[in-house]
């Protein structure tokens, strides 16, 4: 270095120094970057996901019968009274199926028919008109409009879900001639080739309609079509009549699986379509998702037993785990000497925290049921499980939350008289009480949120009745999900989406809680 | 007003305060004191008294024991794990670390202040009440008024701090803090006040506000100030102790250290050889 003036700072080295220093700068700067942008897309991901699930259950289809509470059907000789009523389900049902064939004489030639048309109400779908009836049995002889969720496979047609179908239009039908055969001729100038266009496109997608269906409809009639060439087409009507397609342009769909292969068929699709266009199908939110038990009809399905299990299950836990955590905690931070004693009990305190949670079901089931003879598959054993692993999180929480009470204030308190009981709860443990609950109320989520352990006490038994204490048989709102999700049904996937929902929006609510409490004490000092 | 607090204050607040002498018997005697952190001793057999109504100040450099010593006084060395005190320390006659007494009744005998300025997180009211009330000093809500604003007309905070009392201790600066404090250690009527560097996080004003008040404070009680400031010591106190590595080197009239100091090692901290 020959010129002081030009020191160190700007040598060619030293620069190179700077340009590599900053170079590794924006790198660590773009690499957390990355990390923050993938937890973000995975979180987004996973709310889109289940998201637009869950908004699907959230509504649903439910259908309206006009009926008369025939007194020969809803009180026969011998069952008058309100309790028989409430238990006539059957009766109420059949009233409903009436009502469809009524609405569809279409539907009487057969007996495959009739069934067809009585899958559209689930008999327990009658249940709550039946108590209604029952609760006031003046009704009975008059007119009443009974409402029932549609069979949950037409409701997830209905929401596009359960076929893939292509919609289009067809051109304007021009004639109508009925044929010795029950088959129509539909006839129009071109009226039918959109739907040779779509088939030859759908071939060369690779799709076969060889075997598939391919429906036209007009106001509340609904045809299957066959035979179809540009200007004509031969019809074979599933329900309506024939005149609502003169003049008309009518509503084509092409659904390339087999009939026979599907849980709707093209009768109960068009019958679907009839009750539409009368008005008598609406689509409504579905509170029953909270408001019912469990069921093993997705339609009538919901979680409130679930919801109300979970919450004697917390409480329990809650209970036990939080004044074990927080006494433990304050004992062994203020109260205990350092010694290798209290060495060893805080390491496996934190091996608590780290076992398995199903472990603690092996243990539930063997201690509390087994052996302590505790009912099975009851909120009591579930939430003593759950404080078992709960524990140790609200002692570490509580701990660290101990910890960071600066020893000043600890001192303060001592040097002016007061005991060790009153510096710890006078002044140290109201400072660390936002630490103690953000812990406790952690750990509780992560309870919430538990699985494993509870089949192992057998709370994933189906329960069809809320649970009035904690020592009835319940299930648990994540255990519910596990349950739902393992059903075949279609339909039963959109529900287990809008149950994992409701369960994220009790654990944002606890969440929301502990950021609330934070603050709150924060502001005041 | 003042008599009920400390019968013993005889002296008008007004009074001149320069050069009072000692008053008659030693509030406190310590025998062979000897503190031990584990196997390391931290204080080797210290024999000192401190004078009622005086300001006595412990000088040294730091790290010689200063603050051990000075919380051997009101046993606030039992709370640190592997501390340990041995001899006797006399108050009024009777040994402190005997069996038969209760460190918390006498930590409100002898009060202490600390270094960094320690308001509890709640209003500058309960700051000073909670001592009466965990007493029972205080039984109704106008005694609690009364020894809160006479704690704080003592520490000269009142006029500052009188409309907002329900404002937290800790919006204060950091001067009103320690005064804060001192009020807090006041209320609960002791007899000591033990002060651990208590200017050492202020600034020069605030400092000179904590000295007066500590001159004006000797009056009613026996004041034991640990410094690192030999200004300091000089200015406030009428008694000097020296430490050096766990000994008392030196002790006497404040004047006498000062200027005429017997022991050479006291004459080279004095003059900035070392420390
Ligand atoms: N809590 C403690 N544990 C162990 N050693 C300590 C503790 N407090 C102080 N000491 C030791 O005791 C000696 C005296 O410390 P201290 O009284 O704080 O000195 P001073 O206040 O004069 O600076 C020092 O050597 C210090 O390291
Ligand atoms: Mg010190």
């Amino acid at each position: 270095m020959t010129d002081p003036a030009a020191s160190s700072f700007s040598t060619p080295e030293a620069l190179k120094r700077l340009k590599r220093r900053r170079a590794a700068d924006v790198r660590f700067r773009y690499y957390g970057l990355g990390a923050i942008f993938l937890a973000l897309s995975a979180l987004v991901l996973l709310v889109l996901s289940i998201g637009s699930q869950a908004v699907s259950a959230a509504t649903y289809h439910v259908v309206r019968y006009d009926i008369t509470l025939d007194p020969a059907v809803i009180t026969p000789p011998g069952e008058t009274t309100p309790e028989d009523i409430a238990r006539n389900v059957d009766g109420f049902w059949e009233l409903a199926r009436d009502n469809l064939l009524e609405t569809f004489p279409e539907a009487n030639r057969d007996r495959a028919s009739r069934i067809e048309v009585s899958e559209f109400i689930t008999r327990l779908a009658v249940l709550p008109t039946a108590r209604k009836v029952a609760a006031r049995p003046e009704m009975v002889g008059n007119p009443i409009t009974l409402t029932a969720p549609l069979n949950d496979d037409l409701d997830l047609y209905l929401k596009g879900q359960a076929l893939p179908e292509r919609r289009l239009r067809t051109g304007t039908i021009t004639a109508v001639t009925a044929q010795e055969d029950g088959f129509a001729l539909l006839e129009g100038q071109g009226a039918f080739t959109p739907i040779l266009t779509a088939l030859t496109t759908l071939q060369a997608e690779g799709v076969s309609m060889d075997e598939g269906s391919i429906l036209i409809t007009a106001g509340g009639a609904t045809g299957r079509l066959h035979g179809i060439q540009a200007g004509t087409a031969r019809l074979e009507l599933l329900t309506g009549t024939l005149d609502a397609f003169r003049n008309s342009t009518a509503a084509a769909r092409l659904i390339a699986l087999p009939e026979a292969q599907r849980v709707v068929s093209d009768q109960q699709i068009a019958w679907t379509f009839a009750l539409k266009e009368m008005g008598r199908i609406s689509r409504v939110p579905r509170w029953t998702l909270l408001t019912n038990s469990d069921s093993t009809y997705p339609e009538l399905a919901g979680g409130l037993a679930a919801l109300v299990g979970s919450l004697f299950t917390m409480l329990v836990t809650a209970l036990v785990a939080i004044p074990i955590g927080i006494l433990a905690a304050v004992y062994l931070e203020e109260f205990a000497p350092k010694n290798r004693l209290t060495d060893f009990i805080e390491v496996n305190i934190n091996n608590l925290a780290a076992v398995p949670s199903i472990v603690f079901g092996l243990l539930g089931a063997a201690v509390y049921i087994n052996f302590l003879g505790m009912p099975r598959s009851a909120p009591l054993v579930g939430g003593l499980v759950l404080a078992l692993m709960t524990f140790p999180v609200v002692i570490i929480a509580s701990r660290a939350a101990l910890k960071a009470v600066p020893p000043s204030v600890r001192s303060g308190a001592l040097a002016i008289g007061a005991s060790q009981m009153q510096t710890v709860f006078h002044h140290v443990v109201p400072l660390a009480a936002p630490g103690i609950l953000t812990g406790a109320i952690l750990g509780m989520a992560r309870a919430l949120g538990e699985t494993a352990p509870l089949l192992l006490i057998g709370m994933v038994a189906f329960v069809g009745d809320v649970p009035t204490s904690p020592t009835d048989e319940s299930t648990v709102m994540p255990v519910l999900i596990f349950t739902w999700a393992n059903n075949a049904e279609r339909a039963w996937e959109p529900m287990t989406s809008a149950m994992i929902v409701v369960l994220l929006a009790v654990l944002l609510l606890m969440n929301g809680l502990v950021v609330f409490l934070r603050r709150k004490y924060e502001r005041r000092w | 007003m003042d008599s009920d607090h400390t019968p013993q204050a005889a002296g008008s607040v007004l009074a001149p305060a320069a050069d009072a002498p000692p008053a008659a018997a030693p509030r406190i005697d310590c025998r062979d004191i000897k503190v031990f952190y584990g196997a390391t001793q931290a204080i080797h057999g210290v024999s000192m008294s401190f004078p009622d109504r005086a300001v006595t100040a412990l000088i040294g450099p730091s790290g010689c024991g200063k603050s051990t010593f000075l919380r051997c006084l009101n046993r606030m060395n039992d709370t640190i794990e592997n501390c340990r005190v041995e001899g006797q320390i006399l108050m009024d006659g009777q040994d402190i670390n005997d069996h038969s007494i209760d460190p918390v009744l006498l930590r409100s005998r002898v009060g202490m202040v600390f270094q960094k300025p320690n308001p509890f997180p709640k209003s500058i009211y309960d700051n000073i009440a909670y001592g009466p009330r965990i007493h029972g000093i205080a039984t109704s809500r106008e005694d609690l008024d009364a020894i809160v604003e006479k704690s704080l007309r003592r520490a000269g905070l009142w006029e500052e701090v009188k409309d907002r009392l329900q404002a937290p201790g800790t919006s204060l600066s950091g001067g009103q803090q320690q005064r804060l404090c001192i009020a807090r250690a006041i209320a609960v009527r002791p007899e000591v006040i033990l002060m651990d560097e208590p200017c050492s996080a202020l600034d020069p004003v605030a400092t000179a506000r904590i000295e007066e008040l500590i001159d004006e404070l000797r009056k009613r009680y026996c004041i034991v100030i640990v410094t690192h400031s030999m200004q300091q010591a000089a200015r406030v106190s009428q008694r000097t102790a020296f430490f050096h590595l766990g000994n008392l080197v030196e002790m006497g009239e404040t004047e006498q250290i000062f200027t005429n100091p017997r022991e050479k090692r006291t004459e080279d901290y004095i003059t900035g050889r070392f420390g």
